[in-house]
């Protein structure tokens, strides 16, 4: 399988904090890749730099063969590189369809689709995808009524809505009960298998990331530890002490 | 309500609304309700930027200012030298056909409305950079800059102010006139405003509105439709200043162009008072605020601002959220905000499909 993302040597600072250390991974097309690490590792701070939220010190990410570096988050996202967040963001005072009419791919955008009215078709998808994250029968409510929980399966919606080549997940299941995880993760395969994203998922969730992940990277304090299958960094002596805790 | 229902309403509303000269009661209140639709006018361009996408911009009022400059002058210099019109303004007006007067005035509008857009796009692209508290200290400083550039300028009568044409005879009545005038262009500028709402362009202010790091992170052309929105609101803010000033016939460049202190805070006020970011709180609160301010003016006179005052801390005490925001929290299955019972399986029952 070829990379559809490849981040090289990345090095992100905030003053004298080094947040990312010369970072160097790749992502396969149609794989789901997961990334761990200890609070404070640098893992959405590698999410940050990838999308272009801030400038990276040195390095290079490419997606699909295009350098990132340079650009910006929105046009980031309109070549099919996507993200969520950890502290969910949702549109509050807009109702779940509106939340997901306004996700639909932006790529295209002209005067014309600014100034249109959504086509029913674009509606029609908006409530199957709330109908597959079970949020279907809360479609007329503020976003902002919804659980954190149900928000966070909003925002996952959304993403889907943005028809992204690949996603960037940031702990999709932290704030979920047990129970509704295994539907998440269930969700997550199909969006891979069905859809064809290719993701690559930050997550504190142990039984979900080797679970769900095909080869997972692990950071700590801002360096690349340890890397492969779910049952080698399960039993990685250098992750164990770092992360996973011994026993 | 359906669609249809809600559609014979807007058209009787309408109709009321046209009707409103041939109520002999009425008829002496006819420039008051001229002022009630510039005050409606007010709120909804300006909810376009504070209200719908979160914008709160102070600034406004310099599209009302060009506007009615822009048209003052087209008005002058199309038909007369500036000689001629400086030397017929100080007694007898200058006196023009009624095709003349409207093309003039149809001219200027234009003008100023085609001006406030381009000023709004250049504006615009420097600072809606800017974010929250930023954007409305950078808009405020507009404001104020606008005025004195005008009290500066002697091509457009500096200190000393602009007179505007008179309403030929021939035309009828002031009244009705300016009545008709700003009536239609409240109605048109609600009508494209509902469209506008309604589609693409409405959810993705909203969208920047609620969250902008997360409409960046979804590919929205933000800055685009920043512009464009604030291009829209000056456009129509300036058509109303064009012909405002024919109503008042006197500019003065602080005190009626670019009157920050007074309408520049009236719209911001009336907006948030009706419900801010919503398609009727603007109106409700323009004429909520415009009916009280009179009343206040007749009855409490010596008092009137401070009685407005205590108003506007009521309202934004007990009603944060407007008088439309307030309903929409108070009853918010009458605003369509319901669960589908039908469909209630979902949430608890999303379980792993095998």
């Amino acid at each position: 399988m070829s990379a559809i993302l490849e981040v090289e040597n990345v090095t992100k600072t905030f003053g004298g904090v080094v947040a990312n250390n010369n970072v160097s991974l790749s992502v396969p097309k149609g794989s789901i890749i997961g990334l761990i690490g200890p609070n404070g590792s640098g893992k959405t701070t590698l999410f940050n730099s990838i999308v272009g939220y801030h400038p990276i010190d040195s390095g290079a990410v490419r997606f699909q063969g295009t350098e990132l570096s340079r650009l910006r988050t929105p046009q980031i996202a309109r070549l099919g590189l996507l993200r969520t967040f950890q502290q969910t963001r949702i549109f509050g005072k807009m109702n779940c369809v509106q939340n997901m009419q306004i996700s639909l791919p932006h790529v295209n955008d002209n005067f014309a689709t600014m100034l249109r009215k959504f086509p029913p078709e674009v509606t029609e998808r908006a409530e199957n995808l709330l109908e597959f994250v079970g949020l279907y029968a809360k479609r007329q409510l503020r976003a902002e009524d919804l659980s954190f929980g149900q928000q966070k399966l909003l925002e996952f919606a959304m993403a889907l809505m943005n028809e992204p080549t690949a996603l960037l997940l940031d702990e999709p299941t932290a704030g979920i009960n047990p129970t509704l995880i295994n539907g998440l993760i269930d969700r997550l395969k199909r969006a891979n298998a069905e859809f064809g994203i290719t993701l690559f998922v930050i997550e504190h969730n142990m039984r979900v990331i080797m679970n769900l992940a095909q080869h997972i990277y692990c950071l700590a304090h801002g360096e690349l530890l340890a890397d492969g299958v779910p049952e080698e960094i399960q039993n990685d002596r250098r992750v164990i002490d770092a992360y996973l805790g011994a026993h | 309500m359906n669609g249809r229902g809600k559609m014979a309403l807007y058209v009787v509303a309408a109709i009321a609304a046209l009707l409103i000269p041939q109520v002999p009661m009425l008829q002496p209140y006819l420039i008051q309700f001229a002022f009630l639709w510039v005050m409606i006018l007010f709120a909804m361009t300006w909810d376009v930027m504070g209200g719908q996408m979160g914008y709160n911009s102070f600034g406004n009022i310099v599209f009302f200012g060009v506007g009615m400059y822009a048209t003052a002058v087209v008005q002058r210099d199309l038909y007369f030298t500036i000689e001629e019109y400086a030397n017929v303004a100080g007694g007898e007006q200058a006196a023009l056909t009624p095709v003349e007067y409207l093309t003039g005035l149809a001219l200027g509008m234009g003008a100023g409305g085609v001006l406030a857009v381009v000023i709004a796009a250049v504006l615009g692209s420097g600072i809606l950079g800017l974010r929250g508290h930023y954007f409305a200290i950078c808009t405020l400083g507009l404001g104020i800059a606008a005025g004195e550039l005008a009290s500066g300028w002697d091509y457009i009568g500096a200190g000393s102010g602009l007179v505007t044409p008179l309403v030929p005879d021939a035309l009828g009545e002031r009244g009705p006139f300016f009545f008709y005038l700003f009536l239609v262009l409240a109605m048109i500028t609600f009508a494209v405003l509902k469209r506008l709402y309604a589609g693409q362009f409405g959810l993705a202010i909203n969208a920047i509105r609620d969250d902008e790091d997360k409409a960046d992170a979804l590919g929205l052309h933000a800055t685009r439709y920043k512009t464009v929105a604030w291009c829209v609101s000056g456009f129509f803010l300036a058509l109303t200043g064009g012909a405002f000033g024919n109503l008042v016939i006197f500019i003065d460049p602080t005190d009626v162009a670019f009157a920050g202190p007074t309408f520049g805070v009236w719209m911001v006020l009336m907006a948030i008072l009706g419900g801010k970011g919503t398609l009727w709180g603007p109106v409700i609160g323009a004429t909520v605020f415009h009916i009280t301010q009179e009343i206040f003016w007749t009855y409490l006179f010596g008092w009137q601002r401070v009685a407005l005052g205590l108003l506007i801390v009521v309202v934004v005490v007990f009603f944060p959220l407007g008088i439309v925001g307030w309903l929409r929290e108070r009853w918010p299955q009458r605003f369509g905000e319901v669960v589908d019972e039908d469909a209630r399986r979902g949430q608890v029952s999303l379980e792993a499909e095998r």
